[in-house]
C-alpha cells in the first residue's frame, strides 16, 4: 500500500471567494482511516481553515455527509483505502447552498422536516396511568424501517427532483411522515395526506430511486414514497365514490 | 449589539434539553422557550447510546429495589432523596416518552419490553432494538417541533453566562452561519451541554462532548460537584473509541483475555455460567469490568493490537439469527469500522471513558447555587449516579431531571424581570475578548491540536482508570503548563463564517478548565470508591470521604475543593458484593 | 489553487451570508449511469404510447376491410416501420421489466408478520405476464 493518497477538496470562503475551487492535499493512508480522518489531520496539522461538520463518527448523527468521488456519502463511513490511489475528491453535500468550504445550509430540509407534522397525531390522548399503547412486534415492523432515518440528507443529494426544483419535500422528509402514518398509534394520516399529496409532496417524486441506493441506514425513502402514492391513490377513489365516507 | 430575549433558555439540545424546552411550554404556553444548540439538535450525542433506558414496570420488581441498585452501584455516594425521587418518575417518564411515539421495543402480547443490564438485579431496562438513544432523541426533537413557544437557535455556540447581581440573566453566543457574536437574554438558564469525554484520548463520546456547559458554570461562580468520578466503559473499540454495547454481554456475550480465559472470575466478580447472570461476571459494573483490564494488562495476559493492549469480546456462540434481532447495530459497527464479524470472529475491546458522574451541582430540582442557573442531564451532578453509574440510568436520567429543571425553571422565570444593563455590558466585552483574542491576534505560535492532544495524553496518563498522589501532581503540573501556553494559541481561520477553528479553540479553554477541576478532585479525594481508584489509598474512607467533592474557582483562577455530606434516608453504606459473595449473602 | 470561472454575484458584507448555489446542468442525467437508465426507462412510456396508437390503427384497418388491412401490412414492412418497431419493442420489454422490477418497493405484502421478499412479487408478475402472453400467443397461432 502507497504510504499518501491525495485529497482534493473544495473550498469556498465567502468573505474571499466569489466561488468554490479545489486544493490538493497529500494525508498518510492508513487501513482504518476514513475521509473523516483524513480531513481531520489536514485540519489539525496542516491547514486549520478547511471546515466541515462531524461529531460522532459512527454513522449516527448525520452530520458529515460530503460528495466523495460524486457521489454522497458519510464521511465517517468511507474507508481512504477503496479510493488508493486516489485522488479523492471531497465536495459539499449536492443541491444545497454551500456556506463555507464542506458545510451546507440545510434550514429547507428542516422546514420541510417539520411541515410533515412528524409526530404522533391522536384524536384523544391516553392517560399515563392507564399505561402503554399496545404495539405487537409485527405491528412494530410495520415501520421500524422508516424510523431509522438520520437526517444525514444523502438522499436529497442523490435526488434530481430536488435539484430541479428545490420545492419539492424530499425523500427523508416522506419517509418519516410514512414512519408515523404507518406507526398503529398514529391517527393523523389525513392531516399528513393534505399536505403531501400536492405537486412539491409525494406526487413530485418520479422514482428515479437514487435516494434508496445512497442511504446509509438502508431507510429505503423510494419505497416508502411508493407506498404513500399507493394510499393516497386509494384515498382519493375512496373520496370519489364515497364522499360521504369519514375515514 | 443585537440582542434577543427569551423567559426559559435551553444550552443544549440533547435528550435532557429538548425534555426541558417541552415541560416549560406545557407548564407554562405564555413563557417564551430558546434552545440554542451549537449543533443541529438531531446531531446531539444523546443519538449515539444504544442500550437502554431502566424504570420498573414489570411485577416482581420494585422501586426500592431499583433505588438499592442505584446506590449500591454508586458505592453510596448517591443522594438518596434524588434517587428515590428519580425512580419513581422514570417509568412515568419513559411512558410519556411512548405516548409520543418512541418505539420501544415489545413483548408478544404488545407491552413493553425489558432486559437485563450489568448492575440491575431485576430486569428493567427498556430499549428500542439496539439504538434507543436515537430514537429517543428523535422522538423528543420531532415532538418539539410542536410547539409554537420553542425557537430553535441551531447553530449558535454559547460562550459565557451573562451574571449579575448573583443571577443567570442570559448568555452570549456566536451564530457560527454569519460569525455574529449576540446577547440572548434570558430570565432562567438551563445547562443541558452533556459530558466532557474529550479530555481524555480514548473516548466513545463525540467531538461536541468538552464540557461546555461545565466549564461555562465554573466560570460563573458554581461549583462543579464530583468531578473525579469519570465512567470507563471496559467494552469499546481501540482506534476509534466506539462503544460496543452492554447489551452485547447482557444477550450473552464473554470477555476474554489472551488466552481465551475468561478473566473476570479472578476479580470477585462469580463463577462462570453458560447463560448470563445479573450482577454477575460480565453483567458486572462498569468500574470493575474496566478495573479487571488494568490488572489483565500489568499481567502480561492482554492482547497486544496495533493501536495498544485490547480484550477479546466473544459473541461467536450467540448465533447470527440472534445477533441480527437483538445487537444489529453491534454487528454493523464492527463491519464497518473495524471489519470484523462478530458472528464469526473475536472482537478487540478495550476500556474507553464513557460517562461523566460529576458535573454541575444542582439539587433534585436541577438547581444550581447561582439563582436562575439550573442544569439537568450528564452536565449536572444531582447525585444519583454517585461514584459509579449503572448502565441504563443514564437516559431516564435525561428525562426525569430535564423535566423537573424546566418546571422550577420555568416556576423562576415567571417570577423575574428581563436583563439588567450590567448584564448586556458583560456581551460586549464578550464580544471584544473574542475578536481581540483569536479573530485579530497578532502573533502566537501554538495549534490547537497540538495543545488539546497534549491534555488528552496527559489526563491520561494521570487520571485514568488508577490514580496515584504522583500521577495527579504531575497531570495538575503539565495542565498549569497547557493553559500558559494557549494563551498563546494562533488560528489560521481568521473568518467570520462558519470558524470551526475558532470554537474547537473555544472547547479547548472549555476543557482545560474541566481537567484541571477533575484532577484538583481527584487529589483531594485520598480514597478509592466507585470509579476513583487511588493505588496509593486503596480503600474507600466513609469516615472522612462519605461526602461529595466540590471543586469552586477562586478570584485568581486556581480551583478550591471543599466537601458537601450525601444524603442518605434509608440505605446505610454496605460493601458492594457482586457474584459468589452475592449469592452467599442471599443464602444459596 | 486552480480557480473555476469567476461568476460575481453581490459583494460579501460582514455578518450576512453569501451562499454559493451550483446551478445543475439541463444535462444532469448525463452524469451518472442510474441516472441514464431513469430517463431511459421514462422515454420508454413514449413508445409505449407509440404501440397503443399503432394497435388502435391495426384495429381501426382491420375493420374498415381487408384492403386497409393489406394496406397497413406494407406500411408495416416498410424498412423505417420495421426499424421504429424493432427499437419500441426493445424500449416497451425494458418499461415492463422495469415496471415489475420496481412494483414490490411499492407494494409491500405481509403473510404472518414476516415481509413477502421482493423477488416473489415481481416473480408472480413476470409469470403472469409470460401466461398472459402465452395465452395471447396460443391463440393466434393454432
Amino acid at each position: 500500500m502507497a504510504e499518501t493518497i491525495t485529497l482534493e477538496v473544495a473550498r469556498y470562503s465567502p468573505e474571499r471567494d466569489a466561488a468554490p475551487a479545489f486544493q490538493s492535499y497529500p494525508v498518510p493512508l492508513r487501513k482504518d482511516w476514513v475521509v473523516l480522518d483524513a480531513l481531520n489531520y489536514i485540519k489539525d496539522k496542516v491547514d486549520g481553515t478547511l471546515t466541515f461538520r462531524w461529531s460522532c463518527r459512527m454513522g449516527i448523527c448525520g452530520s458529515c455527509g460530503m460528495m466523495v468521488n460524486g457521489e454522497p456519502k458519510l464521511t465517517c463511513a468511507t474507508f481512504l483505502s477503496n479510493y488508493a490511489p486516489g485522488p479523492i475528491c471531497v465536495e459539499p453535500l449536492r443541491y444545497f447552498p454551500v456556506v463555507r468550504d464542506l458545510v451546507i445550509e440545510m434550514t429547507d430540509f428542516m422546514v420541510k422536516l417539520q411541515s410533515v407534522k412528524p409526530w404522533l397525531i391522536r384524536a384523544e390522548e391516553k392517560p399515563l396511568a392507564e399505561g402503554e399503547y399496545l404495539q405487537t412486534p409485527d405491528e412494530l415492523n410495520a415501520y421500524k424501517q422508516f424510523s431509522m432515518c438520520i437526517n444525514c440528507m444523502l438522499c436529497y443529494a442523490a435526488c434530481p427532483v430536488y435539484g430541479l426544483d428545490p420545492l419539492f419535500s424530499g425523500p427523508a422528509a416522506i419517509a418519516l411522515a410514512q414512519r408515523y402514518n404507518l406507526d398503529s398509534r398514529d391517527q393523523g394520516s389525513r392531516q399528513r395526506l393534505e399536505i403531501l399529496s400536492q405537486h412539491e409532496g409525494i406526487w413530485g417524486c418520479t422514482f428515479v430511486g437514487e435516494c434508496t441506493q445512497v442511504c446509509p441506514k438502508h431507510v429505503d425513502p423510494a419505497g416508502a414514497i411508493q407506498q404513500y402514492k399507493l394510499t393516497a391513490a386509494k384515498e382519493w377513489f375512496k373520496s370519489l365514490l364515497m364522499p360521504w365516507g369519514a375515514k | 449589539m443585537d440582542i434577543s430575549s427569551h423567559d426559559v433558555l435551553l444550552v443544549g439540545g440533547g435528550g435532557a434539553g429538548l425534555r426541558a424546552a417541552i415541560e416549560v411550554a406545557e407548564v407554562n404556553p405564555k413563557l417564551s422557550v430558546a434552545v440554542v444548540s451549537k449543533v443541529y439538535p438531531m446531531r446531539s450525542h444523546t443519538v449515539s447510546a444504544e442500550g437502554g433506558a431502566a424504570g420498573v414496570v414489570k411485577p416482581g420488581d420494585s422501586l426500592d429495589d431499583h433505588a438499592y441498585d442505584t446506590i449500591s452501584g454508586g458505592d453510596w455516594l448517591c443522594d438518596q432523596d434524588a434517587v428515590e425521587a428519580f425512580v419513581k418518575e422514570a417509568p412515568e417518564e419513559l411512558l410519556r416518552l411512548e405516548h409520543w411515539g418512541c418505539p420501544w421495543s415489545r413483548d408478544p402480547d404488545g407491552h413493553i419490553a425489558v432486559r437485563a443490564f450489568g448492575g440491575m438485579k431485576k430486569e428493567r431496562t427498556w430499549f428500542a432494538a439496539d439504538k434507543t438513544g436515537f430514537h429517543m432523541l428523535h422522538t423528543l426533537f420531532q415532538t418539539t417541533l410542536k410547539y409554537n413557544a420553542i425557537t430553535r437557535y441551531d447553530e449558535w455556540f454559547v460562550t459565557r453566562l451573562l451574571v449579575d447581581d448573583g443571577r443567570v440573566q442570559g448568555v452570549v453566543a456566536i451564530e457560527l452561519m454569519t460569525g455574529k457574536i449576540q446577547a440572548i437574554t434570558a430570565k432562567a438558564v438551563i445547562l443541558c451541554t452533556g459530558g466532557c469525554g474529550r479530555v481524555f484520548p480514548y473516548t466513545t463520546n463525540a467531538n461536541i462532548k468538552n464540557g461546555d456547559g461545565m466549564a461555562l458554570a465554573y466560570r460563573a461562580g458554581a461549583p462543579l460537584k464530583d468531578m473525579e468520578f469519570v465512567q470507563y466503559h471496559p467494552t469499546g473499540l481501540p482506534f476509534t473509541g466506539i462503544l460496543i454495547t452492554e447489551a452485547a454481554r447482557a444477550e450473552g456475550g464473554y470477555l476474554l483475555n489472551k488466552d481465551g480465559y475468561r478473566y473476570l472470575q479472578d476479580y470477585n466478580l462469580g463463577t462462570p455460567q453458560p447463560k448470563p447472570v445479573l450482577r454477575s461476571m460480565e453483567l458486572g459494573p462498569r468500574d470493575r469490568l474496566s478495573q479487571a483490564f488494568v490488572k489483565e494488562v500489568e499481567k502480561g495476559r492482554t492482547v497486544k493490537g496495533p493501536y495498544g493492549d485490547v480484550v477479546h469480546l466473544d459473541l461467536r456462540h450467540l448465533g447470527e439469527k440472534l445477533i441480527n434481532a437483538k445487537l444489529p447495530f453491534v454487528r454493523e459497527l464492527c463491519l464497518k469500522y473495524e471489519n470484523i464479524d462478530p458472528v464469526k470472529e473475536l472482537v478487540p475491546v478495550r476500556p474507553v471513558l464513557h460517562y461523566m458522574m460529576g458535573g454541575v451541582s444542582t439539587d433534585i430540582h436541577g438547581a444550581t447555587p447561582l439563582k436562575g442557573l439550573y442544569a439537568a442531564g450528564e452536565v449536572a451532578c444531582v447525585s444519583i449516579n454517585g461514584a459509579n453509574r449503572l448502565g441504563s440510568n443514564s437516559l431516564p436520567e435525561l428525562l426525569v431531571f430535564g423535566a423537573r429543571a424546566g418546571r422550577a425553571a420555568a416556576q423562576f422565570a415567571s417570577q423575574q424581570q428581563g436583563a439588567s444593563t450590567a448584564a448586556l455590558a458583560q456581551a460586549v466585552d464578550e464580544q471584544k475578548r473574542l475578536e481581540g483574542q483569536f479573530l485579530r491576534k497578532t502573533g502566537g505560535t501554538e495549534r490547537v491540536a497540538t495543545i488539546r492532544e497534549e491534555m488528552q495524553k496527559s489526563m491520561e496518563q494521570s487520571a485514568g482508570i488508577y490514580r496515584t498522589e504522583a500521577s495527579l501532581v504531575e497531570g495538575a503540573r503539565n495542565l498549569r503548563e497547557l493553559q500558559g501556553r494557549f494563551a498563546n494559541v494562533a488560528l489560521d481561520d481568521r473568518s467570520h463564517t462558519f470558524n470551526t477553528e475558532l470554537t474547537a479553540a473555544l472547547e479547548l479553554s472549555f476543557m482545560l478548565d474541566v481537567a484541571e477541576a477533575i484532577v484538583q478532585s481527584a487529589l483531594q479525594r485520598r480514597e478509592s470508591r466507585g470509579a476513583h481508584q487511588r493505588t496509593d489509598y486503596p480503600k474507600r474512607d466513609d469516615a472522612k470521604f462519605l461526602a461529595h467533592s466540590l471543586v469552586l474557582r477562586n478570584a485568581d483562577g486556581t480551583a478550591r475543593v471543599e466537601y458537601l455530606p450525601v444524603n442518605i434516608t434509608r440505605w446505610p453504606p454496605g460493601e458492594r458484593v457482586y457474584g459468589v459473595a452475592q449469592t452467599q449473602a442471599k443464602g444459596g | 489553487m486552480r480557480t473555476s470561472e469567476v461568476n460575481r454575484t453581490t459583494e460579501y458584507t460582514l455578518y450576512h451570508p453569501r451562499w454559493y448555489r451550483q446551478r445543475v446542468s439541463t444535462y444532469w442525467w448525463l452524469w451518472k449511469w442510474p441516472y441514464l437508465k431513469f430517463v431511459l426507462r421514462e422515454l420508454s412510456s413514449v413508445f409505449v404510447a407509440y404501440f397503443v396508437v399503432l394497435t388502435l390503427a391495426q384495429v381501426r384497418c382491420l375493420s374498415a376491410g381487408p384492403e386497409a388491412y393489406a394496406e397497413f401490412r406494407q406500411w408495416m414492412k416498410n424498412p423505417f416501420f420495421l426499424l421504429l418497431n424493432g427499437v419500441s419493442f426493445i424500449f416497451v420489454l425494458l418499461h415492463t421489466m422495469t415496471w415489475f422490477n420496481l412494483a414490490p418497493r411499492a407494494m409491500v405484502l405481509r403473510v404472518r408478520g414476516a415481509r413477502v421478499p421482493d423477488a416473489w412479487i415481481a416473480g408472480a408478475n413476470y409469470v403472469a405476464w409470460l401466461g398472459v402472453s402465452g395465452g395471447v400467443a396460443w391463440l393466434l397461432l393454432r
